[in-house]
């Protein structure tokens, strides 16, 4: 490192979210970037070291410290080579990741400033998109077929890989574009989905095929020489409480998924369109599905934003006891949409849908708390004050997804991403991916 | 047995005859049993035949069968006794080998000037040997050997009765023969079949007259019988030859005899050696023949030997033939393999034949004995003694050497014929007329001399050898490096070094010759376009297994500083050969260096004896002849040649030079491409070329590891005897780092190119990635490898190249023994380990790897492998991201469930990384109840020694309260520590560590210091470094750690790489009595790093008397290292710990010695193997800081830790994390984990299990283990404590009559006689002082000792204030070694009637680490005075080479001639130089300091004081005279200020400067 005292040197500087007042009426990202030099500076707090815990944290294994070297010594075009060769689509998790890295960064142990990793990688992909450093591989074809089924980020991940390898890869989308849930449930103020097609067309032209808006009911009907099945977890975890079947009552992904088809172009019909305009909205579900709602609806001009977790209020940062440093910490975290006003609650049981005409207009809900099971298990859930009821023309289910099940298959299927493990982190669903298809070459080799 | 059956089936008549069947069935049903008891009967059987009832009548029948059966008889015995000598050779089951052995010493030498005998001469020298007792190692009865070396006693030969002719006409000596009467006679024959084939006669055969009752058991044991021979018969006018002759039936003997029991102790017809495995006090008991007053000699040479060994070895005890030694060959491996190479090609017109007399170097001798082979071979063959001698050790002779340029051009030319035999030597020797002694270039064995007015001259290691009158005194010297003295005692004339050496260098023209022969190569020029870079840099970079690393942490560090870089935290990684990854060959190897038996070369402060000059071109035949073809060489001015040299030396056209380049290729077979290889180079040097260079340059396809290639071709071509005809130049992409242009030198190069470095340099210029251009990138890297070259040299205590080239000293770990026979010259292998098909499966592997990236697609750049920094997809290291944050987490809540997760995943990883993880243990378990406590467990643990300076205060303080409220240990590293803390309490507990660390650069060593432990440990080295010395650079130095190590703040520390009071290993056992004697409770314990060969020298520790052996792993290693250090000097600590445990079993000496063990030991199993290797304790250093909170930043080097483990930057420091609570808790769960382990083996306590090896089971692997797991048999761990023997000391004398002055202060005056074998006389009454008062001790002048006569080693050895010493007469080396507040005045006799400041008084290394109080020495002291004095004043007459060396503060006032390198590394304090002669400054070391006249009013009047006081206590005659002349001396003063010192003095005066203003202000 050329300047090993930088971490006491300088401060951490995030880009920060652009104003509320000016983002929250359209659906432009809401991160700012930062300027060449004081990005360079910030690559520089990296300690370089003995034992990255960053690049252990991280799932894809990205090399933080060579990056922000390259990137601290201006040499865009090598961090971004050296990004790349860990991570596909840097572009992704530099905008949506949780970044498992800063949390595990040596300088967060300490005094919570840790290097902005994530930030850095946005900016090095950016700047390498923007300078062309991004060229086509043209890889040696080797004459195997692979089929890939699915394209979100493991799906694409997969691909990716295989396809350097040199197989011949096609990849069957249910939708009309690729993505997944990069595409249908990250809204765009997140990340634009401009950002998904320039990488698509990069994969385009290397040689992938995309066959889309092809639901594929049964392996039987693929001729490949391996599949690799990335379909995610397509069913959300439901809520079966009395009033579900009335109008307004909606999976968060409808909502979160219908805006962004709206965005991208798509007309519905009034009777299709969900929207939270003038309506007071509640989000059932404490998780980052629940805070992309939130947003989704101020843009989309709620009049209130209610957002309700059955579980306790996580511990207040940045340490949290039953998650020590350098594993991801579980407290109480407050996005930018939540920024934008909502009121939060916890240890709130949803009892009922109440409804007029059909009609949502309110929930039941219940005040609980829980009490440690004697057994060892789960907590259990007892009742505290009386029930009340939360006003509500639109509820939004946020509360997670089912792990999917699979048959047997053939040994020349292999399953990866969220459809494998369950939902979770993009990034890991892009290491998923990764590994899928060093199976898949080990398989056909 | 074989071949017994072979015999029977060959000679199947011999079973015609009945009685033989029965013997044959009992041969062939004994076959099948146990061979040795069944051949015995047989032999028995037989014997009883023939010479019993049947013998008369089986002789008459088949005579034939007789003779065959007395072959049988003689095969067998030949057999047992080649077994045996295997078995003592290599000790096939362990891992000890006699190699490893060494030896240091006390020599004396006894001379009358004139030539005149006489017994009392005789007398004198035994006296002098048995004044030398405590230079010898004795356990019990048995001394390591002894003896004499005489003139023939011509008249007590006639007296004997033996009929022998005039003196010179005959020659004799003493011979060792077996104890077998019939062995005896065999040999005999031979004697005399030799004898007479010369034409002579054995005359008669005298048995030596002995006096076994004195020795002791082992010496008992084999005794052999002692003979001596006389030979006659040679003519007049032969008489000048007869020496020759005598040497020639020597060697010839030799050659044909090689039982172990049989040596000729000398054979000549001048002199004569009595030696024997003897303690020096036996000599004159066990051979009766010196006491009888007929027996005269006119000049005697004495030795006693300490050994590192105690097996019985009655031919290794000196003097040999010629010589005496005291010291250590380092060079020997380098010497005795180019004296065997150089035998194809050398002859004598004076000795005929060579091969007859071949091997020159006998076999299975110490290094001493081989040099006096060698010496020996140089004598017959006419040279001068002290031009053999000069040739052998020469003196250094570089720019930095005041010798005249004859003189070098004498030392040039030798060089290319011979490389030094270099190394710790005091040599004294005589071939019967001459009588001389000499020191090697660095002067490290103490030599004084005496010259009296009767025409004596006393040589000796020590003054005070014997007594003299002071009127007697003619002259007192000093042997100095490099220089030699020589007595004719024909002439009576004493010749000093300056005569000596004209006379040599005059003798040919050797300028001229070198000017006309020698080509400098750094003065060729060529016209011709070197290229630098390569094509597909990548690729090729792949192909020799580069990774991002080598580019970024080793190449460009070296390119752009110059220097080698530096890495922290020790090195966690798998061996080469438990790695999963394909390794660079060079990985399998590790760096040898020298501990406590030979010192480490200072290579930086002392590089004047350094030197990298290389000769390399094809050795003439006529080494012995002088000649001017001799030197038609090629200098090289170091091995690293760029590519445009290398391209020079392809293209000499010139006089007959001429080169070959052969490529190291290999196709599918590796095996037959290696023998293509060397036969190709055997061709070529038939051929006649002068250079073969080895490439892989323009190889397409996997090549051969170029170490294996140069390995394997240098000893081939030793093995067809055509290596001296050329020069073997190694060009490889894969050398890069020092270590292996080391490696490649070490195995036979003699130059190397690493061409792909230049091409990496040429491609990080081109894309301005590095500031420099090409030539100074490249200039800087090839001055880091010279550098780094000097380094790895210096750890070995070798100086130049020339003997470091083929010497191996490297150890390989993980080759197999066949790998290692065939092509490394080398016999076992400690471990076992891969072979050539495993090489050359990771060369093809790193050329797919290579080739793959045509194929691939996404954009390439060289992969970071992660050997210093973890990577996910690196090298394995055992401190990675899990293993810390679980420990961490587990000790930080107490969680000994995590704990368990903990060891869970450093005991059960995937892949192994150490040498344990292939270990299991048995298990038959028992109630963990019956186990013994975690309280007692945890006594078994310490930690550490971390230095406060290195560590923070809070870390360093948090260790030493947890390890004080556990009742174990922790350790002040080298830093000492704030006295305050040793009075301190934190709760209860004391925040005084319990273990003191004494190192090289003794900081903050004081009395106070000494007194306040329960250990004092004497590191010798550490195992990330072992052999470097270490800095805390300026910046590092705040206030409270400068108080701490007595310095001054801002300026930097330097530990020297030798502790410069332990040259040897009689010093170590020096130092040891010392310590005993300042703090007589302390446990005093010696820190080795693990390296082949730590056993032995672990032996020599524990007959030093230390009580605890620290055996270090390489793999640990807290702090900054250099990175090649970190990575390739010293072993696994398994291998070290195991060689030591059976080495001492074995020697009876594991009982009275602690054994403890360090390195990467983290788990409760750790523990339990190391315990089952031999440990009874257990050292943590890493583990103890990563549960304080580091995270292996591996920075500590920057001061920037983040974690405020391992800086000083106060900011930093209010990070960290870490409580002795967490260390409490880790060290708890660790014992209780040991508990449950031994509760599964089904043991109750720790000791139980100690040196259990049969207890370890190992599981399947390509490593050999039986070796290490090898158990002697013997008792297994410390039982009973060193015993001390404190009687008869002058020093209690002291104490009982100083009583008063101890109790209440009271002035006490005392008068004693000291003797050289009074030693460390203050040091114990010090410690009592200390041990009462602290560090304020006595008021001024309450003690006030007088001493007349010769004080022995370390007089005024760490004596505190209030004491003052006086001594008339003269002291030896190491006197006011750790001076600490006390007054040492010392002046000749006052009777005396020399000039008391052209004499030596005092030896070496005085005031070596004093940190306060005086010294005033009227007279000159030896080399190195003043060495570390980091605060006290001294005025002394005159001194050697190295003065002031390393000082940080205190002054030093030198009245007289200094020797070279004043000044060397001084960072503070002020030195004054009388500088009579104005030629100060060429004697100056001018790197740190600078020097001018003494001009400052202040500086005069300090000046002046200094030497009133010098007046007041020596009465100088010299400064009265200058005192009463001041202002006309004081203008030839010099004054030396180091820079740093001057900086720190400005700001000083600065700062008062601003409080007056202050002040003034203030006031207003």
């Amino acid at each position: 490192m050329k300047n090993p005292k930088a971490f006491m040197e300088v401060a951490r500087q995030e880009a920060g979210y652009r104003p509320i007042h000016d983002r929250i009426h359209d659906f432009g990202e809401v991160e700012q970037t930062l300027n060449t030099k004081d990005r360079r500076q910030q690559a520089s707090r990296c300690m370089d070291c003995g034992v990255p815990f960053c690049h252990w944290a991280c799932p894809l294994g990205n090399k933080a410290p060579e990056w922000n070297e390259a990137l601290y010594n201006g040499d865009w075009e090598l961090a971004y080579h050296l990004l790349n060769s860990t991570n596909p689509f840097p572009e992704f998790t530099g905008r949506i990741c949780p970044a498992l890295c800063e949390k595990a960064c040596v300088i967060n142990l300490f005094n919570h400033e840790p290097t902005t990793n994530r930030e850095n990688e946005c900016a090095i992909t950016e700047g390498a998109f923007r300078e062309g450093y991004i060229t086509i591989h043209h890889p040696i074809r080797n004459g195997k077929k692979v089929a890939v089924i699915g394209a979100g980020p493991a799906g694409l991940a997969a691909a990716n890989e295989l396809n350097l390898m040199g197989y011949e890869v096609t990849v069957y989308e249910k939708n009309e574009a690729a993505g997944g849930l990069l595409r249908y449930g990250i809204p765009n103020f997140k990340l634009n989905k401009t950002i998904i097609d320039r990488r698509i067309n990069v994969l385009e032209q290397e040689g992938i095929t995309f066959k889309y808006g092809t639901a594929i009911d049964s392996i039987d009907s693929i001729k490949a020489d391996a599949i690799v099945i990335a379909t995610g977890t397509p069913t959300a975890r439901d809520l079966k409480a009395p009033g579900r079947e009335l109008k307004g009552v909606h999976f968060a992904l409808e909502l979160l998924a219908q805006q962004n088809r709206v965005l991208a172009g798509m007309e519905f019909s009034p009777e299709e369109r969900i929207t939270a305009k003038g309506k007071d909205v509640l989000v059932i579900g404490g998780g980052d599905t629940g805070s992309d709602c939130i947003g989704t609806a101020h843009r989309q001009g709620a009049l209130s934003v209610t957002q309700i977790e059955i579980m306790p209020r996580p511990v207040d940062g940045p340490e949290d006891p039953k998650n020590p440093w350098p594993n991801f910490p579980r407290t109480f975290k407050t996005t930018s949409s939540h920024e934008e006003g909502c009121t939060r609650r916890w240890n709130i049981n949803t009892l009922e849908f109440i409804g007029k005409d059909g009609k949502l207009t309110g929930v039941r809900v219940q005040e609980i708390d829980w009490k440690p099971n004697p057994d060892g298990g789960r907590p259990i859930m007892v009742e505290k004050g009386e029930p009340e009821i939360i006003k509500a023309e639109l509820v939004l289910l946020a509360m997670g997804f089912l792990k999917p099940e699979h048959p047997a298959y053939p040994e020349n299927v292999f399953v990866c991403g969220d459809s494998l493990n369950g939902a979770s982190l993009v990034v890991r669903a892009m290491a998923s991916g990764k590994q899928a298809a060093q199976k898949v070459n080990a398989y056909l080799k | 047995m074989s071949s017994i059956n072979s015999l029977l089936k060959n000679n199947l008549y011999l079973f015609h005859f009945p009685h033989f069947y029965t013997l044959f069935f009992s041969i062939s049903s004994g076959l099948k049993e146990n061979h040795s008891v069944y051949f015995q009967f047989v032999i028995n059987r037989f014997c009883f035949l023939v010479n019993g009832y049947y013998c008369p009548f089986l002789r008459k029948l088949h005579p034939c069968v007789c003779v065959i059966m007395s072959e049988y008889y003689y095969f067998c015995i030949q057999n047992e006794r080649i077994k045996k000598n295997n078995m003592a050779k290599c000790n096939s089951k362990g891992l000890y080998q006699s190699e490893y052995e060494h030896d240091a010493c006390g020599v004396g030498m006894v001379v009358n000037i004139h030539g005149g005998k006489s017994h009392q001469l005789v007398d004198d020298a035994l006296q002098v040997l048995e004044n030398m007792r405590h230079r010898g190692a004795e356990i019990g009865k048995d001394g390591d050997g002894a003896g004499i070396m005489l003139q023939i006693p011509h008249e007590f030969i006639l007296l004997q009765g033996i009929p022998v002719p005039e003196k010179g006409k005959y020659g004799t000596g003493l011979v060792f023969l077996p104890k077998d009467k019939n062995r005896q006679q065999e040999i005999l024959s031979i004697i005399i079949e030799e004898v007479e084939r010369e034409g002579l006669q054995l005359m008669h055969l005298r048995a030596v007259p002995t006096n076994p009752d004195c020795l002791g058991e082992r010496a008992l044991s084999t005794e052999p019988d002692i003979k001596q021979l006389f030979i006659t018969g040679v003519q007049d006018d032969e008489v000048e030859l007869f020496p020759r002759v005598l040497y020639r039936i020597r060697k010839k003997i030799e050659k044909r005899v090689s039982d172990k029991d049989f040596y000729i102790c000398s054979l000549s017809n001048s002199n004569i050696v009595y030696k024997g495995m003897l303690s020096s006090m036996q000599v004159r008991e066990y051979f009766p023949d010196l006491s009888n007053p007929y027996f005269t000699s006119g000049l005697a040479l004495v030795h006693s030997r300490f050994s590192t060994n105690t097996f019985p070895t009655w031919s290794l005890a000196q003097p040999f033939r010629l010589l005496a030694h005291n010291g250590e060959i380092n060079t020997i491996r380098g010497n005795r393999g180019w004296m065997k190479a150089r035998e194809s090609v050398l002859s004598s017109d004076a000795l005929g034949d060579i091969r007859e007399i071949s091997p020159i170097v006998q076999p299975d001798m110490s290094d001493s004995a081989s040099l006096d082979n060698v010496l020996e071979l140089f004598l017959m063959s006419g040279l001068s003694l002290p031009h053999a001698m000069a040739v052998l050790v020469p003196e250094s002779f570089n720019d930095k050497n005041p010798i005249s340029e004859d003189l070098k051009a004498f030392y040039e030319y030798h060089s290319i014929l011979m490389e030094p035999w270099d190394g710790p030597a005091a040599l004294l020797f005589s071939d019967g007329r001459f009588a001389g002694g000499m020191l090697d270039r660095n002067g490290l064995r103490p030599a004084r001399y005496t010259i009296t007015k009767n025409d004596t001259m006393v040589v000796a290691s020590e003054v005070g050898v014997m007594d003299f009158d002071p009127t007697e005194v003619v002259e007192k010297g000093r042997l100095q490096p490099g220089k030699i003295l020589l007595i004719d005692t024909k002439e009576g004339k004493i010749y000093y070094d300056g005569e000596i050496k004209q006379q040599l260098a005059s003798e040919h023209p050797y300028r001229q010759w070198l000017s006309t022969n020698r080509i400098q190569l750094e003065k060729l020029k060529s016209g011709r376009k070197v290229e630098n870079g390569v094509s597909n840099l990548l690729e090729k970079e792949l192909m020799f297994g580069y990774g991002q690393e080598d580019v970024t942490s080793t190449i460009v560090p070296m390119a752009t500083t110059g220097q080698e870089p530096t890495a922290a935290m020790g090195n966690d990684t798998p061996l080469a050969v438990l790695s999963t990854q394909p390794q660079v060959f060079f990985n399998y190897f590790r760096q040898q260096f020298a501990q406590v038996t030979n010192p480490a070369i200072d290579s930086i402060r002392e590089s004047l004896v350094m030197s990298l000059t290389e000769y390399i071109g094809r050795v003439g035949t006529g080494i012995l002849n002088p000649d001017e073809t001799n030197c038609k060489m090629v200098r090289l001015p170091h091995p690293i040649l760029n590519n445009t040299q290398l391209d020079i030396l392809c293209n000499i056209r010139y006089k007959g030079f001429n080169t070959v380049k052969l490529p190291m290729t290999f196709t599918t077979d590796l095996r037959t491409s290696l023998d293509q290889l060397c036969k190709d180079a055997e061709h070529s040097v038939d051929q006649g070329f002068n250079y073969i260079i080895l490439t892989d340059k323009e190889v397409d396809g996997p090549f051969i590891p170029s170490l294996l290639a140069v390995s394997a071709v240098h000893h081939y071509l030793i093995s067809v005897g055509k290596r001296v005809q050329t020069a073997l130049i190694v060009e490889s992409g894969e050398i890069r780092e020092t270590m292996h242009a080391a490696l490649l030198l070490g195995y036979g190069a003699s130059a190397l190119c690493p061409y792909m470095v230049f091409a990496i340099l040429d491609d990080l210029v081109k894309k301005g990635k590095i500031q420099e251009d090409y030539a100074t990138a490249e200039t800087n890297y090839i001055n880091a490898v010279k550098k780094g070259l000097f380094k790895i040299m210096a750890k070995m205590g070798i100086s130049t190249i020339r003997s470091y080239r083929g010497a191996k000293i490297f150890e390989s770990i993980g080759l197999s023994e066949s790998l290692l026979r065939n092509y490394f010259g080398t016999e076992v292998s400690t471990i076992g380990g891969i072979g050539l098909e495993k090489i050359a499966a990771d060369a093809q592997s790193f050329y797919a790897k290579a080739n793959s990236l045509k194929e691939s697609v996404t954009d390439s750049f060289l992969p970071n492998l992660g050997q210093f920094h973890w990577r996910k997809d690196g090298i394995r290291h055992a401190w990675n991201p899990e293993t810390i944050a679980t420990l961490q987490l587990a000790c930080r809540k107490g969680d000994y469930a995590k704990f368990k997760e903990f060891s869970k995943l450093v005991d059960d990883k995937a892949d192994p990384i150490f040498i344990r993880d292939f270990l299991g243990i048995k298990q038959q378990p028992i109630s963990i109840d019956e186990v013994e406590p975690v309280s007692e467990i945890v006594k078994h643990f310490v930690t550490g020694a971390m230095s406060f300076g290195a560590l923070s205060i809070e870390a360093h303080e948090a260790i030493c309260l947890a390890m004080n409220r556990l009742g174990a240990r922790s350790n002040t590293g080298e830093g000492g520590e704030d006295s305050a803390r040793f009075h301190t309490e934190v709760d209860g507990v004391s925040l005084s560590s319990k273990t003191k660390q004494i190192a090289s650069g003794r900081f903050g060593v004081t009395t106070e210091y000494l007194v306040n432990a329960e250990e004092l440990q004497i590191k010798v080295a550490q195992g990330a470094k072992p052999g470097e010395g270490g800095q805390l650079p300026g910046f590092k130095v705040n206030e409270i750690i400068a108080r701490t190590r007595h310095s001054i703040p801002g300026i930097s520390l330097i530990s020297p790489p030798p502790h410069h009071d332990i040259y040897s290993i009689e010093d170590l056992a020096q130092l040891i009595f010392d310590l005993k004697n300042v703090n007589p409770t302390a446990a005093i314990s010696v820190k080795l790093v693990s390296e082949s060969g730590v056993g032995t020298i672990a032996a020599g520790v524990a007959k030093a008397k230390a009580d605890l052996i620290v055996i270090s792993g390489a793999e640990g290693g807290t702090g900054a290292s250099p990175a090649s250090s970190m990575r390739f000097a010293g072993i696994s600590p398994e291998i070290g710990l195991s060689e030591t445990q059976q080495t001492l079993v074995r020697n009876g000496l594991r009982s009275q010695v602690r054994l403890q063990v360090d390195g990467q030991i983290k788990t409760g199993r750790d523990v339990v193997l190391m315990a089952l290797l031999g440990a009874d304790e257990f050292g943590f250093g890493t583990t103890a800081l990563i549960v304080l909170g580091c995270v292996m930043m591996r920075k500590c080097n920057m001061n920037t830790c983040p974690m405020g483990v391992a800086t000083q930057d106060p900011r930093l420091r209010e990070h960290f994390l870490g409580k002795a609570d967490h260390l409490v808790n880790y060290f708890t769960f660790l014992a209780q984990e040991v508990r449950e382990y031994l509760a599964q083996m089904g043991y109750r306590s720790l000791n139980e299990i100690i040196g259990h090896t049969e207890l370890i089971e190992t599981k399947e692997s390509v490593l050999d283990l039986a070796r290490l797991l090898y158990k002697e048999e013997g008792v297994l761990h410390h039982t009973t404590d060193m015993p001390r023997h404190f009687e008869g000391l002058l020093d209690q004398q002291i104490i009982k009559a100083a009583q008063s002055a101890i109790d209440c202060h009271e002035e006490v005056n005392l008068d004693y006689a000291i003797k050289n074998t009074d030693r460390a006389v203050g040091a114990m009454v010090s410690g009592v002082i200390a041990k009462k008062y602290g560090e304020a001790a006595l008021p001024d002048n309450t003690i006030n000792v007088k001493f007349k006569g010769s004080a022995g080693q370390s007089f005024g050895a760490f004596l505190v204030h209030g004491v003052s010493f006086k001594l008339e007469g003269e002291t030896n080396d190491y006197f006011a070694k750790g001076l600490s507040g006390g007054r040492i005045a010392i002046l000749p006799p006052s009777r005396s009637e020399f000039s008391a400041e052209d004499n030596i008084i005092a030896g070496n290394t005085g005031l070596y680490g004093a940190t306060s109080g005086e010294l005033y020495v009227n007279g000159k002291v030896g080399e190195r005075f003043g060495v570390r004095n980091s605060g006290a004043i001294a005025v002394i007459e005159g001194a050697g080479d190295h003065c002031c060396e390393y000082m940080t503060n205190g002054r030093v006032v030198v009245l007289g001639d200094t020797g070279r390198n004043f000044a060397a590394g001084m960072s503070g304090g002020v030195a004054y130089v009388w500088d009579r002669r104005g030629s100060f400054d060429y004697y100056c070391n001018m790197d740190m300091v600078e020097i001018n006249l003494v001009e400052e009013t202040q500086y005069r009047r300090e000046l002046h004081e200094l030497i009133r006081q010098h007046y007041l206590y020596t009465g100088s005659k010299l400064a009265r005279t200058m005192l009463d002349d001041w202002s006309h001396y004081v203008e030839q003063f010099i004054q030396v200020v180091p820079i740093e010192y001057k900086r720190v003095l400005q700001e000083e005066q600065m700062r008062k400067l601003q409080q007056k203003i202050a002040d003034v202000q203030r006031d207003y």
